[in-house]
């Protein structure tokens, strides 16, 4: 707006360019138009649901869905949609996942990195064309036979065996790891080997304080992703009453409570304001992040 | 003797030859091992299972072909994979519209940050809270119907957008650029952005309007991302899972191929023929990144005159025709 104005002013308006000044106005305002539509459409599921959550079960039954609630502060059905779903044990499980999976993958993906970024050996290209590879075999296709395998290792059921899965093969979080350390420095290594440090001691004293950036970029992007997956949550922890993580949690909500949408609709904002939290806070490491991913891809 | 060669042994741990094989060894062991048990062992656990009548516990019989012949012949699986396109032109639109928001964003606007973490964020939230609020957005009557009959729709008039046939799987596939438009725009903008700004300063002084200034330098400095994208979604159209896996569960010819295949292999049990689907579209994919990579290398990837391999033969074509 702060545009339109400063174009609105009067010496904007004569002189021979004025012309000029309409249509780039003109331009601006349908840009505006066009973004406000997009982002009317992109809010509004999420919008309707959180309306919804604060309506009471009379109010939900006789007001339209996008009517606003009467009440902002009506917080039962969060209350209900929490102790009825477990969540509060499904939070904790997914909060324990989450520590391990993040600190085992993030060491594993950026050990992986820095040996093969710092070190040429036979095989240096083959590993990573191996794990290249693995990224492009959609994970759910390979569901079948790994099923068998986490059968066979007797992992199902058991967090710890879910743990595992999701700290495996992590492509994206490996070529953010390679890059970052291609702008690192090899003299860094050296000086510091020359001053008596070993290989270990570099890793973890010089170079993995210095990876903060890509570490805090691979940490939100890998714990979004395993904050929200389900297949696999679904398939092998099966034992719900002990193994709910959040995702399996929420989709309990469709057997008993049916079409209660004003509980569901609680159960759905919880399980997302996590996440917008950490949007809000990191909105510039998650889309640098995503380019770093990409680039490569 | 013992005491000399266990000295050599240490002082070899100590040389910078000996540390460096020591710490790859040790860096690479538990992600190769995570790699080879999750990944290409089930891999090749899958071709040899295509081959068998199978379920997850008691014998097996093989059956040769007869798997993949069952993919391509069963209705099921076949409706499955036309219901790709639905998402395949989804993906496309996607595309479109989220380089139309890029362009938008990066033309210099002030106050996008909103606008761009709005139109983002649904690439955020979980897929089962996807599923539900788009079974609640909808439901005949509720949220989308609410507000078409703002906009002077009958109520009457409007289909059960999930039950209907005529349109489920287009609104199922619209939920999935709901949820992966903002995510390609973030990537077309980081591209965008890299394009070195002085040329558009220059194009400026000449003259350029926005129009030219797209096609003629964004477009060129971000169409490796943009083809690549396209062919990727191919793929990712064929293995498109979440919408109707949570919102429908495959309900009213909503199923596709993977839905399909999730419940062959863990309803029905039929791991062999599941076996099969997945190494079909094994092939599916790597036949995609190989025209992916031929895309790159002849269209995209430009020598240090900035030219393309296609480009320069057509050059070379003239010059020779020209002689």
């Amino acid at each position: 707006m702060a545009n339109l104005e400063n174009a609105m002013r009067p010496e904007g308006r004569i002189g021979a360019s004025q012309r000029g000044k309409m249509k780039k106005i003109l331009i601006q305002v349908m840009e505006y138009l066009i973004l406000a539509f997009a982002s009317f459409w992109a809010l509004v599921p999420v919008v309707s649901c959180l309306v919804t959550a604060f309506k009471t079960p009379n109010e939900y039954q006789n007001t339209n869905v996008m009517a606003l609630p009467q009440n902002w502060l009506y917080f039962d059905n969060f209350g209900a949609a929490w102790q009825k779903a477990h969540m509060g044990m499904a939070f904790f499980n997914s909060f324990l996942i989450l520590i391990v999976v993040l600190i085992c993958s993030i060491l594993f993906s950026s050990m992986l990195a820095f040996v093969l970024n710092r070190f040429q050996f036979p095989g240096n290209g083959a590993v990573r064309n191996l794990f290249l590879f693995a990224a492009l075999i959609p994970g759910i296709a390979m569901q079948v036979t790994v099923y068998q395998i986490m059968y066979a290792l007797n992992l199902i059921n058991s967090l710890t065996g879910y743990m595992i899965l999701m700290m495996g093969t992590d492509v994206i979080a490996i070529y953010i790891f390679l890059q970052f350390f291609e702008n690192l420095p090899v003299s860094l290594d050296e000086s510091a080997i020359l001053d008596g440090c070993t290989y270990f001691g570099v890793y973890f004293k010089i170079l993995l304080p210095l990876l903060k950036p890509a570490i805090v970029t691979c940490l939100i992007l890998k714990g979004v992703g395993t904050y929200n997956e389900y297949y696999m949550a679904n398939l092998y922890l099966q034992d719900k009453s002990l193994y709910q993580v959040v995702s399996t949690c929420l989709y309990t909500f469709t057997g008993p409570m049916g079409n209660q949408y004003n509980y569901i609709c609680a159960g759905v904002i919880i399980t997302i304001i996590p996440v917008l939290i950490i949007f809000i806070f990191c909105q510039k490491q998650i889309y640098r992040g995503l380019a770093s991913g990409a680039v490569k891809g | 003797m013992k005491t000399a060669e266990k000295k050599s042994f240490s002082q070899w741990m100590r040389s910078i030859r000996g540390q460096q094989i020591l710490v790859t060894v040790v860096f690479m062991v538990i992600p190769i091992a995570l790699l080879i048990t999750f990944t290409y062992l089930p891999l090749f656990k899958m071709a040899q299972f295509s081959f068998y009548n199978m379920k997850y516990i008691g014998t097996r019989t093989y059956i040769g072909f007869q798997n993949y012949i069952d993919v391509f012949t069963r209705d099921d699986i076949f409706q499955a994979l036309k219901l790709s396109l639905f998402y395949l032109v989804a993906a496309i639109v996607q595309m479109a519209l989220a380089l139309m928001l890029a362009a938008i964003v990066t033309s210099g606007l002030r106050g996008t940050a909103f606008f761009k973490g709005a139109v983002f964020f649904p690439y955020l939230v979980c897929g089962i809270a996807v599923g539900f609020i788009f079974k609640f957005f909808f439901t005949h009557g509720f949220v989308l119907d609410t507000l078409l009959t703002h906009i002077g729709f009958q109520l009457n008039s409007l289909p059960y957008w999930l039950k209907d046939t005529s349109v489920n799987n287009s609104m199922l596939a619209a939920t999935s650029v709901w949820r992966y438009m903002g995510q390609n725009m973030v990537l077309f903008i980081g591209a965008m952005m890299s394009v070195d700004n002085d040329v558009y300063e220059a194009a400026v002084i000449d003259g350029a309007n926005a129009w030219q200034k797209f096609w003629s330098i964004t477009m060129p400095g971000i169409k490796t991302m943009v083809v690549l994208n396209l062919i990727l979604s191919i793929s990712g159209s064929i293995s498109a899972f979440e919408p109707p896996y949570v919102i429908t569960n495959g309900a009213f010819g909503t199923g596709t191929y993977f839905v399909i295949m999730d419940r062959i292999a863990h309803v029905n049990q039929k791991v062999g023929l599941a076996s099969a689907m997945a190494v079909v579209l094994m092939f599916i994919i790597a036949f995609v990144t190989i025209l992916q990579k031929l895309a790159s290398h002849f269209l995209l990837d430009e020598d240090e005159t900035g030219r393309t391999f296609h480009e320069r033969r057509i050059a070379k074509k003239r010059s020779q025709s020209a002689q």
